[in-house]
């Protein structure tokens, strides 16, 4: 079955459980080609399960609803399949690989391998491609290095669609100016970008935003409108604040 | 030259080594088939003395008082038929502030019976180093018994390293057992990379005794095995001197109906001495694998990514 024309991305009444409890619940999400798109919520609102879900991650498969990329029906796809067709993922916690060096590391996703590709990423987050590329993506690199390697990959396979599953958390404030050039640069190279992040400021770089409450979408629209709402209904997040209600917040969905 | 050093040379390369070192005369070098010396040659500062017996050769290997050798030795043992016995046994020392690097393949390729034994002793002075990096280059029936056994001394302020590395063919039956004493200031680390399949085994013991104050030593294993293989590794630190510190890190991957057993031995004998361990056991790292496949590779070839960086 094919999407509606206009849409990279395209959800319907999505619904996954976790151990029991429900963690996405009847969500439905269009995500158009060449946009960024934001999904801001707080701490456990549901973000990097949707991620995973989209992603095809094992143990995320969704009990009911559908999944949608560039007009083609993935929800049962494998990861590689999903990857293959042009989505890929920036995790928030990258995974380390002993052995690995960074060069070989981006190469894996890269259809030319193309060396100048590989440096221009490294440069866009603040990397010099000289100290990096031989070096391994294991326990040696810190965090923050290791996460800016991740979006760098990202960066060199371009794809149709970028998960980037909170790419400023661990990142030092200098750096953060530049990761957030890379995002806009991938959308100026025609990449969609889904932006996950808890951060309103973040998410003020998206062209739409949509706000994750519970596994619920709660509100949908411009970023800064989204944003703005976020700030007002969320911070705190009524849902750890017993004085306030949830319900105010999730009435809207 | 005879047709068996022909395909020595040939083995050789395809085991990843480079024949023509054995044209550079600033490179010592041995090649040994079976029982039979095919070549050798020594520099300045090395004595290389190998001696034929019925089932091997023994190598008599000195570097005089504070020689550093600058290239590294090349050693080549094999043994081509698909049956045969090879015994080495070597006695290397290492005078004070003198140094080597050793760089041993040894290549079985068409084994069906094959026994290969090494037998080392090896006493590294003061001041003075030895590294041993061993690759191994086996056929694909697994035909091999492979027994090598290490006894070192080393002395204070002083290294000893030794790479192992058999990633390429069958295993076929492998027992290592390294012991090495390790002096004051001085430095232990002993890595073994391997893969195993089909129904070999593997079994490595290493043991290091941090006797000499300040000494530190590393045991570090990396072994994947699939199919029916098995593995078995016993790493033991023991650290008896003040400001002894020591590491043993162990990772063994499994795949299929294959089996591994990792015991880490650390035991530490003075108060002011530290020794930790780590030791994990099981399916390629989930995150890992899916890492890969978000970027594309099937998840086969992202198993075999993961497994081929770990044993590099």
């Amino acid at each position: 079955m094919k999407a509606m024309e206009g849409e990279l991305l395209k959800i319907e009444n999505l619904s996954l459980s976790l151990g029991g409890r429900q963690v996405l619940r009847e969500l439905n999400l269009k995500v158009e080609p060449g946009a960024i798109h934001a999904i801001l919520g707080t701490n456990a609102a549901g973000k990097t399960s949707l991620a995973y879900t989209i992603m095809g991650i094992s143990g995320y498969t969704p009990k009911e609803g559908r999944i949608f990329f560039n007009g083609e029906e993935i929800t049962h796809y494998p990861i590689f399949k999903r990857a293959q067709l042009g989505m890929t993922m920036a995790w928030q916690e990258p995974a380390r690989f002993e052995g690995l060096t960074v060069e070989d590391y981006i190469k894996v996703g890269m259809k030319e391998k193309d060396p100048g590709l590989i440096k221009e990423a490294l440069n866009f987050v603040l990397l010099e491609p000289r100290e990096y590329l031989k070096r391994v993506v294991d326990k040696t690199l810190s965090g923050g290095e290791r996460k800016r390697i991740e979006l760098a990959s990202v960066f060199a396979m371009k794809p149709l669609l970028a998960i980037l599953d909170e790419p400023d958390s661990g990142i030092d404030v200098l750096a953060l100016d530049h990761v957030v050039n890379l995002i806009k640069e991938m959308k100026r190279r025609g990449t969609t970008i889904l932006l996950i992040t808890h951060r309103e400021e973040v998410a003020e770089i998206a062209d739409k935003a949509s706000l994750l409450c519970q596994g619920f979408i709660v509100k949908e629209g411009e970023a800064k409108e989204v944003g703005e709402y976020f700030k007002k209904k969320c911070l705190p997040c009524p849902v750890y604040n017993p004085e306030e209600k949830i319900e105010e917040v999730v009435e809207e969905k | 030259m005879s047709k068996d050093y022909e395909y020595m040379l040939k083995a050789y390369a395809e085991s990843g080594g480079a024949p023509e070192v054995f044209k550079d005369s600033r490179v010592a070098h041995l090649v040994v088939h079976k029982n039979k010396v095919y070549g050798s040659h020594t520099v300045k500062g090395l004595v290389l003395e190998p001696r034929e017996t019925e089932t091997g050769v023994d190598i008599s290997l000195l570097v005089e008082k504070g020689q550093k050798i600058e290239y590294p030795v090349h050693l080549c043992f094999g043994v081509l038929p698909d049956q045969g016995v090879q015994e080495i046994r070597i006695r290397a020392k290492i005078e004070d502030g003198a140094g080597v690097s050793l760089l041993a393949h040894c290549i079985f390729p068409n084994a069906v019976n094959v026994v290969h034994r090494m037998e080392a002793e090896i006493e590294i002075g003061n001041n003075a180093f030895y590294e041993y990096n061993e690759v191994h280059y086996h056929g694909t029936t697994g035909g091999v018994e492979v027994v090598p056994k290490a006894k070192v001394k080393v002395g204070d302020k002083s290294y000893f390293r030794t790479n192992f590395s058999l990633i390429k063919g069958r295993v076929g039956v492998f027992d290592l057992d390294y012991e090495a004493d390790v002096g004051e200031s001085s430095v232990l680390e002993m890595t073994a990379r391997i893969f195993g399949y089909g129904d070999d085994r593997i079994k490595i013991r290493e043991v290091g005794r941090l006797s000499g104050k300040g000494s530190r030593g590393l045991l570090k294993s990396r072994v994947a095995v699939k199919d029916n293989a098995q593995s078995e590794i016993f790493n033991e630190l023991v650290a008896s001197a003040p400001e002894a510190r020591g590491h043993v890190d162990c990772v063994e991957i499994v795949q299929g109906n294959a089996r591994a057993k990792a015991t880490p031995i650390v035991s530490v004998l003075n108060e002011f001495a530290r020794v930790t361990h780590e030791a994990a056991i099981g399916r390629v790292d989930k995150k890992q694998v899916e890492t890969l496949m978000a970027r594309g590779l099937e998840e086969e070839k992202a198993i075999d990514l993961v497994i081929s960086g770990m044993l590099k």
